[in-house]
């Protein structure tokens, strides 16, 4: 029974796969339905293959304009959350002080909780203010949630710092300003662009905060929502399809190119 | 890469910190800190009391609210809106064990047998955050569509049968039911369960498991002896990371359910911003801060776990 072995070796590769498919194949619809025709003001059933949505991405109105505000809107944040979340992380590491257990719950918390919590209770903080709710509460939220995130990358990466290094750039006369740019930044650095990415990626595609705190402001998940309700136009495909193929792109790239400077380094 | 991957540490368990060395100027972590704290203080932990505060207030929209420690909003709230609650720890306990279930082999996979691919997969498995969550709820619309290739298949395989008998589904129909939400909760939080469990995998050292098959463990004694015990730190970030966030989702009921599978989610949100009746709102969204610190502190307490943060 040949087969049988076979397939006792390697069952636990296949249930990985399938599990694989399962995560993708909401992407492969919504790749392959932005290429249809949709017969109502709903693309949820496959009509005829066109490329109408393609040729005209920005065709319905409001869509690019949300687009461009949630792009807006991730750049400040992951710029605001990863300046407050490496001072933190830094901080952290690098010091003892009092009120640490207190600092780590506070870093913590943000992302034990539901994001629906956080959301109303910052809207009930607003209320009370009177602040007018748009771009200005949304990016205050962002930053808040992202914050504990960029700390706990930078953190990882700051921990695993072997200090000698900066040790030696004193001993070399280096002074505190130039160790910290010359040295200590470079290698905190990786874990400042893995914080920002995930900053990043995190604001530009926050619904539930952004839902409670915009206002009548309409970013991009805010534009997608309010289209389930009313209809929802191919491009909002299109536009789906295009940042999945940019992120692999992007990944796919900047792995090669470590590949390489690993090899010449070697 | 690797970084993404280990987004969750804060549950996972860290080694204990170096004790910091100490510096000249004294004051220099508090100015460090003291930006970002001051965000966190006024934007995270002060909302948390304005919440408590309105939770406990009477009035109305026109003559505005005021503190009257009025605590029987929270028995109204949650004697009208318990059958939410029940649904939501129902279906994101469902979804983390279906999580845990399906993500167990893939990150298994990842961490011992992709060989090659492992980077390959680990992107496929990180991409699909970079679409729009929402655009890929929505294609859960087509895919459970009435009569489609999905929908048939479990009919044909008595799939439905048994989800119409445990009370998921009603006749033929997947969507607006429990099942499409459990379904839709799975699928959006299942990387959130892999990343930290191939974490934990990934540290595992491969000489154990040749010390079992030598010691004449057969596969499964293995997983069940060695492995899967020290992936335990990995299990527990993970199912903490995906039922935390599915217990209050509102998205998966309100765009695959229908109005019989409103989650404790739904309510906050429609309250907050369609009733306009903050003060309900506020005690419930309270109630569920508590129920999910609790939970989560005495999941921790039992898993022995307690160096999670």
């Amino acid at each position: 029974m040949p087969f049988v072995n076979w397939l006792k070796r390697n069952l636990v590769v296949l249930a990985g796969l399938l599990t694989l498919g399962y995560l993708l194949l909401p992407n492969v619809v919504v790749t392959v339905f932005s290429f249809n025709k949709p017969k109502g003001r709903f693309n949820y059933e496959w009509q005829q293959f066109s490329l109408d949505a393609w040729k005209d991405p920005c065709g319905v109105s409001g869509l690019c304009g949300s687009l461009s505000l949630s792009l807006q809107i991730a750049v400040w944040a992951t710029l605001g959350a990863t300046l407050l979340g490496t001072l933190i992380a830094f901080a952290l590491v690098r010091y003892r002080f009092r009120a640490r257990g207190a600092v780590n719950s506070l870093i913590f918390l943000p992302m034990a909780m539901p994001e629906v919590v956080m959301a109303a209770s910052l809207l009930t903080l607003f209320l009370n203010m009177g602040a007018q709710l748009g771009f200005w509460t949304i990016l205050i939220a962002h930053i808040m949630f992202c914050l504990s995130f960029v700390v706990t990358a930078v953190k990882a990466r700051v921990m695993s710092m072997d200090p000698k290094l900066e040790e030696a750039a004193r001993d070399l006369y280096a002074g505190p300003f130039q160790t910290f740019v010359r040295v200590t930044l470079p290698i905190a650095a990786p874990g400042i662009a893995a914080g920002a990415l995930l900053a990043f990626a995190l604001s530009f595609d926050d619904f539930i905060i952004t839902n409670f705190n915009a206002g009548s402001t309409v970013t991009f998940p805010m534009f997608v929502w309010g289209s389930a309700q009313r209809g929802t136009p191919v491009q909002i495909n299109v536009i789906g399809t295009t940042m999945f193929v940019v992120a692999v792109l992007f990944v796919l790239v900047s792995m090669l190119a470590g590949n390489r400077r690993n090899r010449q380094k070697a | 890469m690797s970084t993404l991957t280990e987004a969750p540490p804060p549950l996972a368990p860290q080694a204990p910190e170096p004790k910091p060395p100490k510096r000249r100027g004294r004051w220099t972590p508090y100015w460090l800190l003291l930006p970002g704290i001051l965000w966190l203080v006024v934007f995270f932990a002060l909302p948390m009391i304005y919440q408590a505060s309105t939770s406990v207030q009477t009035g109305s929209l026109e003559e505005g609210y005021k503190v009257t420690w009025h605590f029987a909003t929270y028995w109204d709230a949650l004697s009208a809106y318990w059958p939410q609650f029940v649904r939501s720890v129902l279906y994101a306990g469902t979804a983390t064990i279906l999580c845990l279930l399906l993500g167990y082999p893939l990150a298994y996979l990842i961490a011992f047998r992709a060989g090659r691919w492992k980077n390959l997969i680990m992107i496929l498995v990180i991409a699909p955050f970079f679409t729009s969550f929402l655009i890929r709820t929505l294609a859960w619309k087509t895919i459970l569509a009435d009569g489609g290739p999905v929908v048939g298949a479990l009919n044909t395989l008595h799939v439905l049968d048994v989800t119409d008998w445990l009370g998921m589904t009603a006749g033929d129909r997947v969507l607006a039911t429990p099942l499409a939400v459990v379904c839709g909760l799975t699928y959006n939080f299942l990387p959130f369960m892999i990343l930290p469990l191939y974490t934990s995998l990934e540290r595992i050292d491969g000489r154990l498991h040749e010390a079992a098959g030598d010691l004449y463990a057969r596969p499964w004694t293995t997983f069940r002896k060695v492995t899967f015990p020290l992936s335990m730190p990995g299990v527990v970030s993970g199912t903490l990371l995906t039922f935390i966030p599915a217990a209050g989702d509102y998205v998966n009921a309100d765009l695959l359910g229908s109005t019989d599978t409103r989650m404790v989610g739904n309510v906050i949100q429609t309250q907050f911003l369609r009733v306009l009746d903050y003060p309900t709102a506020a005690a419930l969204s309270f109630i569920l801060m508590a129920a999910i610190l609790l939970m989560v502190t005495l999941y921790i307490r039992r898993s022995g776990t307690e160096d999670l943060v």
